[in-house]
């Protein structure tokens, strides 16, 4: 069963209690930008086996997004942080890297 | 190659069954093949045999970094139907249904195709909606479908529960070609078939890197060292992220566990197969005699081969109102498969940024039923380096061209 603290509320939510939104920190292409841009922007995704940075909302409780570090392939949760950031913290970057030395790191 | 036949089977008793021969070779890695398919699942093997019988290429190599048969195909809940919304759709699984009805035959392997007909249940007015559409679509596609009321529903599936209140039953698409298959022997036929016509199934064998010149694939990295090839196909569902990674492209895909389960074995008790969207329920009734039951797909990036318990919770209390006399079954086993969603839940059958290097993928929660057509197309495409008209449409591009071919409808699920 996974269960991702709310940063907002504090909550050690299940994930019943949760609406996952898939990949974080896609950067928006909109009018203007190239072709190859938008599509990547709106169809690409990373989808590790591994580390992956994604988005959760606290459904069925304070109603807002927050940002999850997990591993997808043994379902570890590293932690998660503000949907207000534009990438990852250092510190939890730093923790993941101490956990995964093989890990190429976030890009 | 022996044949099986009733034949064999007398003349093996004579001898204890001590005559059998094993049904494919495990050879080592040639150094060089015409082309190379990852991925020993269905549709992978199903490539290399319509590559062979085809097209005449049979310096190929399939190579599996498990077993084979080991990873979807193996755990699916071995729904086959061929109606579906969209023209390219019905296309390739029409084409999938019609090829599974003699596969037996053709590969002298019992897949034990069961064409036993197959119920849409729909339990909202927003899905008899979307099933009156299908069924005209189906009508100009000559795939034949029918609209049966719910009185029929239940002449149909005597253990049903028509009235609710939670789903009552509203009608159904019904099709009354579709059915199961052994999904086990699906791929053991063609793995039998492939083998015959001197093509090399190597499993145990993880591919770990794509080698290319100039644009152009060369080869693969393997746990079992470096393997040539002229054409690379990538068939691995669940890891077509990560293989397309080494051959340097993204792709429209996520992955996500999707779960299944059974039942201790009980009499006879239901003769069709019964799928309730709305609640992301899928029963049918094995020849061991277990109900086979299939859930729904858990929301988020996952490779564990585990989903998450809610859904088991969620897929038979909705069963359970549907079908009262399941409250009391045990259930016996309950695994997951890793599947590979697009964001239309159509699959990819297509060229690829890399020279000679094709990928099929994409199949998610619904491509057991596809497996004869896929590998029908994929073969075509690989032996001509273009798409025939079974593939064009499912082109890796057409998320960019805005060209879907939605079938995502109601549940989201395309079983
Ligand atoms: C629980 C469940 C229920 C389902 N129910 C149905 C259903 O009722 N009807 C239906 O039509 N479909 C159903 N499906 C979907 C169906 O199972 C799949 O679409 C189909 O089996 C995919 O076949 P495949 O050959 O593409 O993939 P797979 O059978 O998964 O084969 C891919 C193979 O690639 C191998 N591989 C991966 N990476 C590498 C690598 N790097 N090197 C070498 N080998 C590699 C894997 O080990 C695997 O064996 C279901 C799926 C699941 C999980
Ligand atoms: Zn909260």
């Amino acid at each position: 069963m996974l269960i991702l603290e709310c940063p907002y509320c504090g909550v050690k939510a299940e994930e019943t209690e949760l609406s996952p939104g898939y990949e974080a920190h896609l950067k928006r292409f909109g009018p203007g930008s190239s072709d190859d841009e938008f599509n990547d922007y709106m169809f690409a995704r990373k989808n590790p086996k591994g580390v992956h940075f994604e988005r959760w909302r606290h459904a069925y409780g304070c109603g807002k997004w927050f940002l999850a570090a997990r591993c997808t392939a043994t379902l570890e949760v590293f932690g998660t942080y503000p949907a207000q950031s534009s990438e990852p913290p250092a510190d939890l970057v730093a923790k993941i890297k101490a956990k995964r030395p093989d890990w190429s790191g976030y890009k | 190659m022996k044949r099986y036949s009733v034949f064999a089977i007398a003349r093996e008793a004579m001898s204890y069954h001590l005559g059998w021969e094993r049904a494919w070779a495990a050879p080592q890695p040639k150094k060089e093949y015409d082309a190379i398919i990852i991925g020993a699942g269905g549709h992978g093997l199903a490539t290399a045999y319509y590559l062979g019988k085809n097209h005449g290429i049979r310096n190929v190599a399939i190579i599996e970094k498990g077993w084979l048969g080991g990873g979807n195909t193996g755990r699916n809940t071995t729904i086959i139907r061929s109606n579906y919304l969209q023209d390219p759709s019905a296309a390739i699984y029409d084409k999938a249904l019609k090829l599974y009805e003699d596969l037996s035959q053709d590969l002298n392997y019992n897949v034990m195709f069961s064409p036993r007909g197959l119920l849409m249940l729909a339990q909202t007015h927003h899905e008899v909606r979307g099933y009156l559409r299908t069924v005209h679509a189906n009508t100009l596609q000559g795939v034949a479908t029918e609209w049966i009321s719910p009185a029929r529903v239940k002449e149909l599936v005597p253990i049903i529960n028509i009235d609710g209140p939670r789903y009552p039953i509203l009608g159904a698409l019904y099709q009354a070609r579709g059915g199961t298959a052994r999904h086990d022997a699906v791929a053991w036929g063609y793995a039998r078939a492939c083998s015959a016509m001197g093509m090399d199934i190597i499993q145990q064998c993880e591919v770990t890197g794509v080698r290319s010149e100039n644009g152009v694939v060369k080869g693969v990295e393997t746990t079992k060292g470096y393997i040539g090839t002229k054409k690379l196909g990538i068939v691995v569902a669940g890891h077509s992220g990560q293989v397309a990674d080494m051959a340097g492209f993204r792709l429209p895909i996520e992955a996500v566990a999707l779960q299944a389960l059974v039942s201790e074995p009980i009499k006879p008790c239901m003769d069709v197969v019964v799928m309730a969207n709305t609640v992301h329920g899928y029963m049918s009734q094995s020849d061991k005699g277990e109900m086979v039951i299939g859930g729904g797909t858990d929301g988020f990036n996952n490779f564990t081969q585990r989903g998450s318990f809610h859904h088991i919770e969620e897929t038979l209390r909705a069963l359970v109102e549907t079908f009262p006399m399941i409250s009391r079954l045990k259930m016996l086993r309950q695994w997951g498969g890793i599947v590979d969603m697009t964001g239309d839940r159509s699959p990819i059958i297509s060229k690829t940024p890399l020279g000679n290097c094709f990928i099929n993928c994409g199949w998610g929660t619904g491509g057991f039923k596809a497996i004869p057509g896929s590998g029908w197309a994929m073969a075509d495409l690989m032996a001509r380096g273009e798409p025939g008209p079974l593939a064009a449409d499912f082109n890796m591009w057409r998320f960019r061209e805005g060209q879907f071919i939605d079938e995502s409808v109601a549940a989201g699920v395309a079983h």
